[in-house]
């Protein structure tokens, strides 16, 4: 395929396009590890939301 | 499912789980079928193969003002309905934006070199969306410098409503003012100007960044609820302390 005397221009957007759209794939992927790498050492430390944590038992008195 | 739904956190963190592989399916398909209509796309009898810049700018173009528009409906949600999940969606759109707005302005000048003989020249649209990327960056220089999440939202959602004012101006500036650039040649009244052979795989192309955009907003956003409950589990931490 003839991309004819503007070549260079044409191959050099295209891949800035990818250096940009790769950034911003790699950016969000590791802030989802480095988020669920931080949550999960809060956990292992105890510390969780009120949500998260098991309930007690609750037993039925009896009437 | 309403929107009122989404405004538990958990529940949206939950739905974003199980939505995202099939987006991230959608976005590889629309992609590599865009590519290949990219690749095979005639000439244009004036522009030459240069055309082929087309497909990538003009999504990005768009997707620049779109971006702006998602954060102005969430500046919306934070002033006006206090949805508990708008500041976040602004937020993380606003890179999203940024860099949307970059590549628009990147690929247009490679684009503008060969076919107006300068990289840049100080006419209504380019310089209308130059300002509209640096609006992106003050908003997220906003969100990094103030501590409170609440606070720096609220000053966010108000600098983006009157931020919204630019893309009326981008979007009529070809036809306000004289201009280097092309007027519309698809988002016309009338309909498109181009010819089929280059609309198609402009349009898959379009889907293609719309979908990537979609995708990284709804993960970008998911990986903010859980940094701001990392936050908030070491702020109980440091009180109990």
């Amino acid at each position: 395929m003839d991309l004819g005397p503007h070549v260079g221009f044409i191959i050099g957007a295209y891949i800035v396009a990818t250096l940009v759209v790769s950034a911003l794939v790699i950016w969000v992927l590791a802030d989802h590890v480095a988020q669920k790498r931080a949550l999960a050492d809060l956990e292992r430390r105890g510390i969780t939301r009120r949500s998260a944590q098991p309930r007690p038992l609750q037993v039925k008195e009896p009437a | 499912m309403a929107l009122i739904d989404l405004a538990n956190p958990s529940r949206f963190v939950a739905l974003v789980g199980r939505v995202l592989p099939w987006l991230i399916v959608a976005t590889v398909i629309a992609f590599a079928f865009g590519l290949r209509e990219s690749y095979l796309a005639p000439d244009d009898y004036q522009q030459g193969a240069t055309v082929k810049i087309m497909f990538i700018h003009v999504p990005n173009a768009w997707l620049s003002m779109f971006a702006w528009g998602v954060m102005s409906i969430a500046a919306l949600g934070t002033l006006v309905w206090r949805h508990p999940l708008a500041d976040v969606a602004a937020k993380c759109a606003a890179p999203l934006g940024a860099a949307f707005t970059l590549l628009a302005l990147v690929t247009g000048s490679l684009w503008g070199r060969p076919m107006w003989g300068t990289y840049w020249v100080w006419d209504a649209r380019l310089t209308s969306v130059l300002v509209l990327f640096i609006m992106y960056l003050a908003l997220i220089a906003l969100w990094r410098t103030v501590d409170d999440q609440n606070r720096a939202g609220r000053a966010a959602a108000v600098l983006t409503l009157v931020g919204a004012v630019n893309l009326p101006i981008i979007k009529f500036s070809v036809d306000w003012w004289n201009t280097l650039h092309q007027p519309a040649s698809v988002l016309r009244m009338g309909g498109p100007t181009i010819d089929r052979s280059l609309l198609i795989p402009l349009a898959v192309m379009a889907l293609a960044f719309a979908l990537l955009f979609v995708t990284l907003h709804l993960a970008a956003m998911r990986n903010e609820i859980m940094r701001r409950r990392v936050r908030t589990l070491m702020l109980m931490q440091a009180e109990r302390a």
